[in-house]
């Protein structure tokens, strides 16, 4: 009967299908033409790059949070793994005086390896992924203060047994967030793009992916279907701890210097953009076209009405106006009829 | 044969002429039924015959299309549920863990149409185990009252589910499959509290396919087939002749000789014991060979399966292969060795939900095989979508293509789609649990031919709750009770015979 029903019901439904398939790419659209309208500056390249790269590490990080929802998981570590590699980095630099690439490399072995911590303790000791991620971002947040008592770290800083810092920022690592290819694109939106392209190459392509997915469709299917289930869930945390100490890298580049703060809005942001990425398509699922895009979305919203000299507390909500429109989205006028 | 007719004012339920079709398919053709007061009539039907749609528009789930229901002498429709219980018309369903409340206690439960509806705002814990008890005392009710709804067996949740019926005055009780789940003491526990109500003049109506239970309770027997009704048998009742009414033909079971076969042991189970305490079994299975162990829902049927494929192990014994060993650690060391599960309950075992990718024919089918199919990890899906259009053609799938979504497809299909997934691959040895779970007569037919028809070196073992699949599909039917198999009385002289042994092994006279 449900062929039936399907059959029947699909001339009158594609046109509505078509619409929330493309919803979100003709809101942007739309977007776009009213911001340039209200503000012919809002248009120019520089504007639209700038936008860009301010969403470049909500999109990374996003980006690691689907691959763990695809899984059936959530980890909400993602912004305190950033901010702890925004400190780590800087410590590693200012006091440790290592170099860009030696930093680069530990920080996000440093991130490789809280995602595995946080995949042990969901697949191997059982807590819940909610949980177990939630605890990680408790720790985190309070472990990058202890080195530094708290302290946010600069080149020439006093450190807790009253020496000063020797080293400094690496003039090198700085090109990552502050410098621009061809003097147009900044290499933030570089690494946006090739992050998005490669996961979405992974989850979209590959067999790989293809299991991720079906895990977290029904895991007990994937497990009597021969997937090493555990591995994978193992594999998901690992790649989002990785992608979070990237978005981490970037954050360190662009301001320079260990902020105890920075990173603060990410989690959020982040989480956000994968569930508005689930309208994108009309996929009801986590995707990192979908991450990226909502990402993009959020970012022009906020940058024109910043323009238009909207507050800055409205930003907020106006985030929490999106995603609760992009979830009804999904998930309720989206309802498939069975 | 012949009935006489019974007396109107005798009449507790009655349904004449009522049709149901779902798309094309036609559940209830004409349906008549009645059923006295103080009667148990035994509704039977194989899978597919309209017995749970005709128990579904009595109960109030689903309405008819045509056709009248008469209930003490009015005729009445049901818009719901909650409007056929008002009008005294109690269900009992297979499915035991609905018949009540986890987390409240048996007293609670026993009351809960009244803690939900007309009784009063206040309650006490007092209030409710007086009235509890009375209502238990209805159906001379042994439980401690203060229990858990949740650690109650299947069997006293379902006395719970009838309690609660006599309580609210019900003069049509309806058993769908009652003893599916229990053992033969709960069963004969069941009977005597049926045969109070039957006393007390309350109409049972019992679908059942067990002929066992029905000797034992039923006055009369009403068989459904292709959504009509086409005998009716008075007591004593000629079960071997209901059960060719229920299958159509005089079969002398099925296509297969029912010979030994000699071929060379494929795969053995030695000695071979699943829980500790259970008698220790064997089995061969030769190549070419499709076997199916019936039995009781928890005498171990699964439990043998799920240990062949590596999910859980054997208190004591051990498997062979080829002559080799055989100890699996999980699925995947099974499926690249040939061995194959099909798990009961395709949606919670095998399927994807819709809006996963993957979760299309092509993808289902191939999810077991990416390894193999695509080594460097990047999909083709060229590859699969061969494989799926393959698969619809061979097996019949009813679907538009390859990549249909699993949700559009009937039960049949789906399963006809999961059984493709382990034929799109060399066997060596596949286990389905429960395969016609949900299918209908159609496509059963077909998963059976291609169930058997794909038996070149591999061998099959089936578990099924159901006597006459396993006669339909298997060449060999062994009995599992109480986690250790027996063997059924191999020679398939008649059909009805052959599930006459079987289900005295079942219900524990080995002897005959």
């Amino acid at each position: 009967m449900t062929e039936q029903t399907a059959t029947q019901a699909r001339p009158t439904s594609s046109l509505a299908e078509t619409a929330r398939r493309y919803a979100l790419f003709v809101l942007l659209a739309l977007m776009l033409v009213g911001f340039w309208i209200a503000q012919p500056a809002f248009i120019n390249s520089a504007n639209l790059f700038s936008i860009l790269q301010a969403v470049s590490v909500v999109a990374i990080l996003g980006v690691g949070v689907s691959i763990t929802m695809s899984a059936g998981g959530f980890d909400l570590s993602v912004g305190s793994v950033a901010a702890s590699s925004v400190m780590a980095a800087s410590y590693l630099m200012v006091v440790l005086q290592m170099n860009a690439i030696e930093t680069m490399l530990l920080v996000l072995a440093m991130g490789a390896l809280i995602g595995l911590a946080n995949g042990l303790l969901i697949v191997r000791v059982g807590v819940p992924d909610l949980l177990a991620t939630l605890a990680t971002m408790f720790l985190l947040a309070g472990l990058q203060l202890i080195p530094t008592g708290g302290r946010s770290i600069t080149a020439g800083m006093m450190l807790p047994d009253g020496t000063t810092a020797l080293g400094a920022y690496d003039p090198a690592f700085l090109i990552l967030g502050r410098a621009r290819l061809f003097n147009t694109i900044p290499y933030p939106v570089i690494v946006m793009a090739l992050v998005a392209v490669i996961a979405w190459f992974l989850m979209e392509r590959t067999r790989w992916g293809r299991v991720f997915y079906a895990i977290g469709g029904n895991e007990t299917a994937a497990h009597l279907a021969g997937a090493p289930t555990k591995a994978y869930r193992l594999w998901a945390y690992i790649l989002s701890g990785t992608l979070a100490s990237l978005g981490g890298l970037i954050v360190a580049s662009r301001v320079g210097r260990g902020d105890v703060s920075a990173g603060n809005s990410l989690l959020l942001d982040a989480v956000a953009a994968s569930l508005i990425g689930f309208a994108v398509l009309d996929k009801r699922r986590p995707h990192v076209l979908g991450t990226v895009l909502g990402a993009i979305f959020v970012g022009v919203l906020l940058n024109g009405l910043t323009m238009l000299n909207a507050p800055y507390y409205t930003q907020d909500f106006v985030k929490g106006v999106v995603l609760v429109g992009a979830l009804a989205l999904t998930f309720g006028l989206g309802k498939r009829k069975r | 044969m012949s009935l006489a007719s019974p007396s109107p004012a005798k009449i507790a339920v009655s349904v004449s002429g009522i049709e149901k079709a779902f798309g094309p398919t036609r559940a209830l053709a004409g349906a008549d039924l009645v059923v006295e007061a103080g009667e148990i009539v035994a509704l039977m039907g194989a899978n597919g015959a309209g017995k749970s749609t005709l128990v579904k528009i009595l109960s109030g789930s689903i309405s008819a299309d045509a056709g009248t229901i008469t209930l003490g002498g009015k005729t009445v429709s049901f818009a719901s549920p909650s409007e056929a219980q008002a009008a005294g018309i109690a269900t009992v369903h297979q499915a035991t863990d609905q018949a009540g409340a986890a987390g409240l206690t048996v007293a609670e439960n026993l009351t809960l149409n009244e803690l939900c509806g007309t009784g009063n705002f206040f309650v006490s814990g007092r209030s409710i185990r007086k009235r509890a008890q009375e209502i238990a005392a209805a159906i001379d009710l042994d439980l401690p009252l203060d229990r858990d709804f949740i650690d109650l067996r299947p069997a006293e949740r379902q006395l719970i589910a009838i309690a609660r019926a006599v309580a609210a005055k019900a003069s049509v009780l309806i058993l769908d499959e009652p003893t599916s789940s229990l053992s033969s003491t709960e069963a004969e526990r069941l009977f005597a509290v049926l045969r109070r109500l039957k006393a007390s003049g309350i109409a049972i109506l019992y679908i059942s396919h067990r002929t066992g239970d029905l000797a034992a309770i039923a006055d009369r027997a009403v068989v459904l087939r292709g959504g009509r009704v086409v005998a009716s048998f008075a007591r004593p009742i000629d079960f071997s002749a209901a059960v060719a009414a229920m299958i159509g033909r005089t079969l002398d079971a099925s296509a297969h000789d029912g010979k030994p076969s000699s071929a060379p042991i494929l795969a053995s189970v030695k000695r071979a014991v699943l829980v500790p305490g259970a008698r220790p079994f064997d089995l061969d299975l030769r190549s070419g060979e499709v076997v199916a162990i019936t039995g009781t829902l928890g005498s171990g049927k699964s439990r043998l399966l799920r240990a062949l494929f590596g999910l859980e192990t054997l208190v004591e014994g051990g498997f062979t292969i080829d002559g080799k060993p055989w100890l699996s650690t999980g699925p995947s060391y099974s499926i690249v060795r040939g061995v194959f599960m099909v798990a009961e309950d395709r949606w919670a075992s095998s399927l994807l939900p819709p809006e996963i990718p993957g979760a299309t024919i092509a993808g289902t089918i191939a999810l077991p095989h990416l390894p193999r199919w695509f080594p460097s990890g990047i999909l083709n899906t060229t590859r699969e979508r061969l494989a799926a259009t393959q698969a619809i053609s061979r097996l019949g799938i009813k679907a538009r293509g390859p990549d249909d979504t699993l949700d559009q497809l009937s039960g049949g299909n789906q399963q006809k789609v999961v059984l493709a997934r382990w034929q799109a691959a060399p066997c060596r040895l596949l286990l389905l649990d429960e395969p016609f779970q949900g299918v209908d007569v159609g496509a059963r037919a077909d998963l059976i031919a291609a169930i058997r028809g794909s038996q070149s070196g591999s061998a099959t073992l089936i578990a099924t709750s159901d006597t006459e699949e396993a006669l339909e599909v298997a060449d060999r039917i062994l009995v599992m009770r109480d986690h250790s198999l027996y063997e059924a009385d191999g020679s398939h002289g008649s059909l009805a015979a052959a599930i006459g042994s079987v289900e005295a092994a079942e219900t524990g006279n080995v002897t005959s």
